[in-house]
């Protein structure tokens, strides 16, 4: 009875084109939000909540949920698969690296963008094939990518400041003389960020520009007769969604990993992507935050379990036994939504909404 | 000039290899118009199978039989719970699927077999052969000129068995239209089952050759990315296509990283086969033998 | 049917289009033109060419030989974009909608050339972009109630019926605000009186605004009723052409569509 929109009318467009049009869902998103923001760090101070929260759970969750995103408007938006995911937050990290450290006062997010916007380009080189070529010819182009960056990466040394291990160790994350370096800032700040990044891409896909990635997408001969041009269209989709994940890439090495290497962006971390936006829900912005909390969630749920297992019930498990359970539950995990539910998460929300909108009547 | 042909030479043995890798897809996606990913993942398991099995004190052959069965009977269970239920989706929603499967069977592997790298001796010894070295002064391996002649044969067979028998014009009814094949009484998941049974073997023979070569590691599954860049020059569809895309891979990516590598510090192997079958793609989206596709509306 | 409108000067003038795929010929030597405001069909049995046809009107097939003279002006081919720049909106056979985007979607993508805020501006949804977004938005309900199609509006596309997916490809064309529309079947496989809304739409439209239309049309009826000149294909040639009287009396067309002993 809760969750009701009966007596909301809308009297103008504006109110009807809002991103949520019902009331209970608008504070719903401000409770989540308010609760991110500022329950969750004043959470932390009773102690309740311990580092590890932040650096095993939230802020990986957040970086992971931001390169969903990314991949979502590429893939779930503008249907263009790509299995490079990880080749742009490479792009993203290394840029980013190199611009503070090659940069004089170069400005933290500054830097962030400017990774993310070299990101961008590559994707527009990369996307390039999807001229002439779609489907999985187009994902084998983007694997292209993925080996490409990665060796360039580590061939060239000035990418790396010439570490002799290729491992490069991220600068602090400074502004405005404050030093983000406890657990607890840097999930502030990288909630500010995908936050900010989020609503951005909301924006996108409810204006023309989503609509034309949808179109292309849905029917590309009916979008190109309608007057979409489809090259400027999907280059923009490889842009934007290689920007974020540019973005992602740099909070990866930035506020979560603190030093990464070109190897630690391999075609396992693009697939665990990908699983992201299947199981959280393709086309969805929603479902790219669901997505990444499942996958994040998954291997700390089978840890728990498998220790479990060893400790309390006393059964011995052959070493690195969880991390080939882990491969195999994801694997069955994607084949299951595939089967089940195409749109994952997102529409399974959705159904339980509909369902509480209506409840306590079945229909 | 020697070592060029000793290059080449190698680069061609290794692409047949690649095109009996290729192959497997082939057989799979003309069939069922399935992008089959977890080829490698096959190919890894059922090495590792047989060198489990071997380990455990079996002699080659009942090993390598009785992961043949385990090969059929995984693709059996993929025919019935992965395609069956995702029949009619779209092709990109297929290929995702099999990359989950990747994944599965990869985990399956490991957790039975677990992690390590085991050594896999078929009796083949990895030697230069003499008679050659003698003649011509060049060093081509024995193992792989016996490999790719047993890689070879598996082909011709393959081509002829599909193009010659009634299983094979089956196979290309059912490629062409599921409906219409079905309304003319084939037996759709027959013919499925028998392919992915076929690919079964293929992933055996692939992983037996493989795995002796470069020892049984979670490493093989990535013949599949060397697979992909043939399929992309020969065409999906086009068994040809799998066999000279194969030995153009093969022999191109060894002497890029020969003739070319050194000036950029090596390592190139990996992505080449990709930027050349790109820069193919632009000129030919359809393939080598791939038929052209007229977009209709 | 009379109407009051006014027909006016050739608006596209085809001049001997052949289309071949391969070594199959689509259309040959075929010449026809189209009057400003008037509503022109094509017939023909399956397979005559005029799918074909309209594909070369907006860019979607090339021809290999003839010219299109559009506004007085030649072109050895068209392509799409400039097409839809020209005003030329369609919907085609096999209902082509964006399914898995709702109607309000679907049909705000056809005002997408009069679109012109910057894709920054967008991603904020601020200011002109938002101004923009909402004034389309306006003209679009227009279209929608004019289809009657409200109760529908966020529906998506994929869960409709064939007719009303057939309204929304309307609607969606309309929204260009097109000044020649290409109509590729609109009333394939509907009951009557979905079939006689769409010719009331299709009416109009050509009546209220002026839209010159082209119209493929199986139904007989319907075309003779509303068209006010009618060409008839046969295995990619013209066989006729003229006012639906004129056509219906030629022997050349009762054969084509009755078949003959050759």
């Amino acid at each position: 009875m809760l969750y009701r929109e009966a007596g909301q009318f809308k009297a103008t467009y504006v109110e009807d084109s809002q991103i949520f049009p019902i009331r209970q869902d608008k504070v719903g998103m401000a409770l989540i939000l308010v609760v991110a923001f500022a329950g969750i760090p004043l959470l932390s101070l009773t102690g309740l909540m311990t580092d590890y929260f932040f650096t095993a759970i939230l802020t990986p969750f957040l970086i992971f949920a931001l390169a969903t995103l990314g991949l979502n408007i590429l893939t779930g938006y503008a249907g263009q698969l790509s299995l490079g995911t990880a080749a742009f937050m490479a792009v993203g990290a290394f840029a980013s690296y190199n611009f503070i450290l090659r940069v004089d006062g170069m400005p933290i997010l500054a830097a962030f963008a400017l990774g993310g916007l070299c990101a961008a380009a590559v994707g527009i080189v990369f996307g390039l094939p999807s001229m002439r070529v779609r489907g999985f010819y187009l994902a084998a182009a983007t694997l292209a990518t993925q080996f490409f960056v990665v060796w360039i990466l580590t061939k060239i040394g000035w990418f790396t400041n010439y570490s002799s291990s290729g491992v490069i160790t991220a600068q602090k994350i400074e502004m405005f003389g404050y030093t983000f370096d406890s657990a607890l800032s840097k999930y502030l700040f990288v909630l500010a960020i995908v936050a900010l990044l989020a609503l951005l891409a909301k924006n996108m896909v409810r204006s023309n520009v989503g609509r034309s990635w949808m179109a292309i997408r849905d029917m590309d001969m009916a979008a190109e007769v309608i007057g979409f041009r489809p090259l400027r269209t999907k280059l923009l989709a490889f842009a934007v969604s290689s920007f974020y994940c540019g973005v992602a890439g740099a909070l990866f090495a930035y506020a979560y990993l603190g030093t990464v290497e070109p190897e630690g962006f391999s075609l396992d971390l693009s697939f665990r992507i990908l699983f992201m936006v299947i199981i959280g829900g393709v086309g969805s912005i929603l479902g790219s935050f669901f997505g990444a909390a499942f996958i994040v969630l998954v291997p700390i749920g089978l840890n728990i379990l498998t220790g479990f297992l060893e400790n309390s019930a006393g059964i011995s498990l052959p070493s690195g036994i969880s991390s080939s359970i882990e491969l195999m539950v994801f694997g069955a995990m994607i084949i299951f939504f595939l089967i089940v539910e195409p749109h994952g998460l997102a529409r399974l929300w959705q159904i339980g909404k509909e369902k509480l909108r209506l409840w306590p009547f079945p229909h | 000039m020697q070592f060029f042909l000793e290059v080449l030479i190698g680069g061609l043995l290794s692409g047949v290899m690649y095109s009996l890798v290729a192959l497997g897809f082939v057989l799979i996606y003309k069939a069922s118009g399935v992008f089959n990913f977890a080829q490698g993942a096959m190919v890894f398991f059922a090495a590792l199978t047989t060198v489990g099995l071997v380990d455990m004190g079996m002699p080659l052959w009942l090993a390598a039989l009785l992961t043949m069965a385990a090969m059929v009977l995984l693709g059996l269970l993929t025919e019935k719970f992965v395609l069956r239920p995702l029949v009619a989706q779209h092709e990109i929603t297929l290929f995702m699927a099999t990359i989950g499967l990747t994944f599965f069977v990869e985990g399956l592997a490991q957790a039975i077999w677990g992690a390590n790298v085991r050594a896999l001796d078929l009796g083949i010894e990895d030697v230069p052969l003499e008679w050659m070295l003698e003649n011509a002064n060049m060093a081509i391996s024995q193992f792989d000129l016996i490999a790719s002649a047993i890689a070879a044969v598996l082909v011709t067979a393959l081509a002829v068995f599909f193009t010659r028998t009634r299983i094979g014009r089956a196979l290309r009814a059912v490629a062409d239209d599921h409906q219409a094949a079905l309304s003319v009484g084939i037996p759709l998941h027959h013919i499925w089952a028998i392919v992915w049974a076929v690919a079964g073997f293929l992933a055996l023979v692939a992983g037996l050759l493989w795995g002796a070569r470069n020892g049984v590691q979670f490493a093989l599954t990535f013949v599949v990315l060397k697979a992909l860049p043939v399929l992309i020059l020969g065409g999906f569809t086009s068994v040809p296509g799998a066999i000279v895309g194969g030995l153009i891979i093969g022999a191109s990516e060894k002497l890029a990283e020969v003739y070319i590598g050194p000036h950029f510090g090596g390592g190139i192997e990996g992505w080449f086969p990709y930027v050349l079958a790109l820069l193919f793609l632009i000129v030919r989206p359809e393939g080598l033998f791939g038929e052209k596709i007229i977009r209709r509306i | 049917m009379a109407t009051a409108r006014q027909i006016g000067e050739v608006i596209i003038d085809l001049r001997n289009i052949s289309l071949r795929f391969g070594g199959v010929k689509a259309l040959t030597d075929i010449s026809f033109d189209v009057r400003e405001h008037e509503i022109r069909a094509i017939i023909g049995p399956n397979g005559a060419g005029k799918s074909s046809m309209l594909n070369v009107i907006n860019g979607v097939y090339r021809p290999q030989e003839g010219e299109i003279v559009l506004r007085g002006r030649h072109h050895r081919d068209m392509n799409t974009h400039a097409a839809a720049r020209a005003g030329i909106a369609r919907t085609f056979q096999n209902i082509a909608l964006f399914r898995g985007m709702t109607v309000l979607d679907n049909i705000m993508t056809g005002r997408n050339l009069k679109m012109k805020s910057s894709f920054l501006l967008q991603a904020l949804y601020w200011g002109p972009a938002q101004r923009e977004e909402l004034a389309h938005r306006r003209k679009v309900e227009e279209i929608i109630d004019f289809l009657e199609i409200e109760h529908i509006r966020k529906t998506p596309v994929g869960r409709l019926p064939y007719g009303l997916q057939k309204r929304v490809e309307l609607g969606r064309a309309l929204a260009a605000e097109p000044s020649i529309l290409l109509l590729d079947e609109p009333m394939a496989g509907m009951n009557v009186e979905e079939k006689q809304d769409m010719c009331r739409f299709i009416l109009d439209v050509n009546d209220q605004l002026g839209t010159t239309i082209v119209l493929i049309e199986h139904d007989m009826g319907v075309v003779m009723d509303i068209s006010d000149r009618v060409v008839v294909l046969d295995y990619g040639r013209t066989i006729a052409d003229g006012t639906p009287d004129e056509v219906r009396g030629n022997q050349d067309v009762i054969d084509a569509y009755l078949g003959v002993a050759h």
